[in-house]
């Protein structure tokens, strides 16, 4: 499924990687995290990845930052197998994880060069977040948090952005917030995006593509044709809303 | 994982009042009025504890004689030779061991099992070592500053959050920048716990070692002017080592503020938000 923003020439000019995961399995000891899982992912598609928790959507996500080895199988990254950390990735971790010592625009500008401020103080800008650079994180609430996290993530413009349960902490009003800003960012950018989550909703907004995982192997592969901005309240969104949950829990 | 809402609390504001300032200082101040007043009336003798203006008096004759300033010099030099080599050693094998594991294995447990000794139990066998000069003096102070320090730096490494360091390398950090960026300032505020901790044991440890056969130093000032029954030159010395250790303190909370601008402690407005 090719992403449904058209390659437009955006002022970025940058698109996101192609993956293509085979035949990959991951066991931690006895444990068989993930199973013979085959997906490919288009480049700037949006692909979002639910489950129950334990069921290897996160070990999923850390095998494509790199953070993690496959025990079998590989992932291809524009064609070439990933080995060690995917330097075209960045990660959105559930925790913010930004440095208490450092301001809000240093935490942005982690692993940047000092020549890169301009670019630390325009990611700053797209999350909303200009007027806080000076600040120090810890006086920042949970959303703001989170944002400076996304601008952190996004100032290099990575072509893979990986969302390991960004918005589970937030509350209901800041993640609605939250996903439409990862919307726009990603149309703006059109880097590949693989969301992993637990919130259905959440993921028939944003994805393109819904992919169920159970047990380590991939039990339904949605692809998601309604238009964006999408409306929670659609009949169309509803019966795709149902049709994931049935997958997910209404089967003993 | 809780991320709550940061909101300003009350006592963590800290206002410039001058009421509250001088608050601390009341009690001791009272402390000594009230000992000028029963020194003054002969309730206490002033071999038991001469009066707070006798101590006074001590201290502007040794002061005008210059032994006192000597004394002070020559205490605080060894303070200050035992602690740098103390601190840098604690300092350097707590990072080896917190970043290294294998430092740890090979070095830990035998750091713990020398730190179980009081150190000053330690004195006949360092006296047998280097007779009673400043060396033995100086490696007391290095042993009393030492375990602090290494234990303080050490732990404050190992309660990093792995989290942090994972998300450095996934931001591209290479191991130096990891250290100089994650690993050292995350673990700075423990590192300054230990050297409080350090600074004390620093006095403590040349108290008693100056006590026993020396013939300069604060400490020798005091166990000489016993000799000569001179309350006044004791009681000094004793204020004196409390002086110098509460200066000692206030350094370390200006290397707080300095160091740690952003540590929870620092904040004057808002509280700490804690993920």
């Amino acid at each position: 499924m090719i992403s449904t923003v058209d390659p437009k020439q955006t002022s970025l000019n940058k698109y996101g990687v192609h993956l293509n995961i085979q035949h990959l399995s991951k066991t931690y000891g006895h444990l068989q995290v993930l199973r013979n899982l085959t997906l490919e992912i288009a480049p700037g598609e949006f692909v979002a990845i639910i489950g129950k928790s334990g069921c290897g959507k996160s070990t999923l996500l850390r095998l494509l930052a790199g953070l993690d080895a496959p025990t079998e199988g590989q992932i291809q990254i524009d064609g070439n197998p990933l080995t060690g950390l995917n330097s075209l990735a960045r990660v959105m971790f559930q925790d913010a994880r930004l440095l208490p010592w450092r301001r809000v625009l240093e935490n942005v500008a982690l692993g940047l060069k000092q020549q890169s401020r301009q670019q630390a103080h325009w990611a700053l800008q797209q999350v909303g977040l200009g007027d806080r650079a000076f600040d120090w994180t810890t006086i920042l609430s949970g959303g703001q948090r989170q944002r400076v996290a996304l601008a952190r993530a996004l100032v290099t413009q990575p072509q893979l952005l990986l969302l390991d349960e960004p918005l589970g902490a937030l509350d209901a009003l800041t993640r609605l917030e939250m996903q439409r800003l990862i919307q726009w960012l990603w149309q703006e950018q059109q880097f590949t995006a693989i969301l992993v989550t637990h919130d259905v909703e959440e993921a028939i907004y944003l994805a393109d593509r819904v992919i169920v995982i159970e047990q380590g192997a991939i039990a339904l592969n949605l692809p998601i044709h309604l238009q964006r901005p999408r409306n929670p309240g659609s009949a169309e969104f509803a019966k795709l809303k149902l049709q994931l949950l049935e997958q997910i829990v209404g089967r003993e | 994982m809780q991320i709550t809402q940061s909101k300003p609390f009350g006592h963590f504001v800290r206002r410039s009042l001058p009421w509250q300032q001088i608050t601390p200082w009341l009690v001791p101040l009272g402390l000594v009025v009230v000992w000028q007043v029963f020194a003054q009336l002969g309730l206490i003798t002033t071999r038991v504890l001469p009066a707070p203006t006798e101590i006074v008096a001590a201290a502007i004759r040794l002061l005008q004689s210059g032994e006192l300033v000597q004394h002070i010099r020559i205490s605080l030099w060894r303070a200050l030779v035992g602690f740098a080599i103390g601190g840098s050693i604690g300092l350097g094998l707590g990072l080896l061991n917190g970043v290294y594991p294998l430092a740890e294995k090979l070095l830990d447990s035998s750091i713990q099992m020398i730190r179980n000794i009081p150190h000053l139990a330690l004195i006949p066998l360092v006296i047998l070592w280097f007779g009673i000069g400043d060396e033995a003096r100086i490696f007391l102070v290095i042993l009393g500053v030492f375990f602090p320090i290494y234990i303080n730096t050490f732990h404050g490494i190992r309660s990093l959050d792995p989290g942090l360091i994972e998300m450095g390398k996934v931001y591209g950090l290479r191991s130096k920048e990891l250290f100089w960026q994650i690993i050292l300032p995350g673990a700075l505020p423990n590192v300054l716990v230990g050297l409080r901790y350090a600074l004390g044991l620093m006095w403590l440890t040349l108290v008693v070692s100056e006590t026993i056969a020396a013939n300069s130093g604060i400490g020798y000032m005091a166990m000489n002017a016993r000799e000569f029954m001179q309350t006044d030159v004791v009681v000094l010395s004793i204020l004196l080592y409390a002086l110098l250790g509460k200066l000692a303190d206030a350094i370390v909370r200006i290397l707080e503020q300095w160091w740690l601008p952003w540590h929870p402690s620092q904040h004057t407005q808002n509280s700490y938000v804690k993920t």
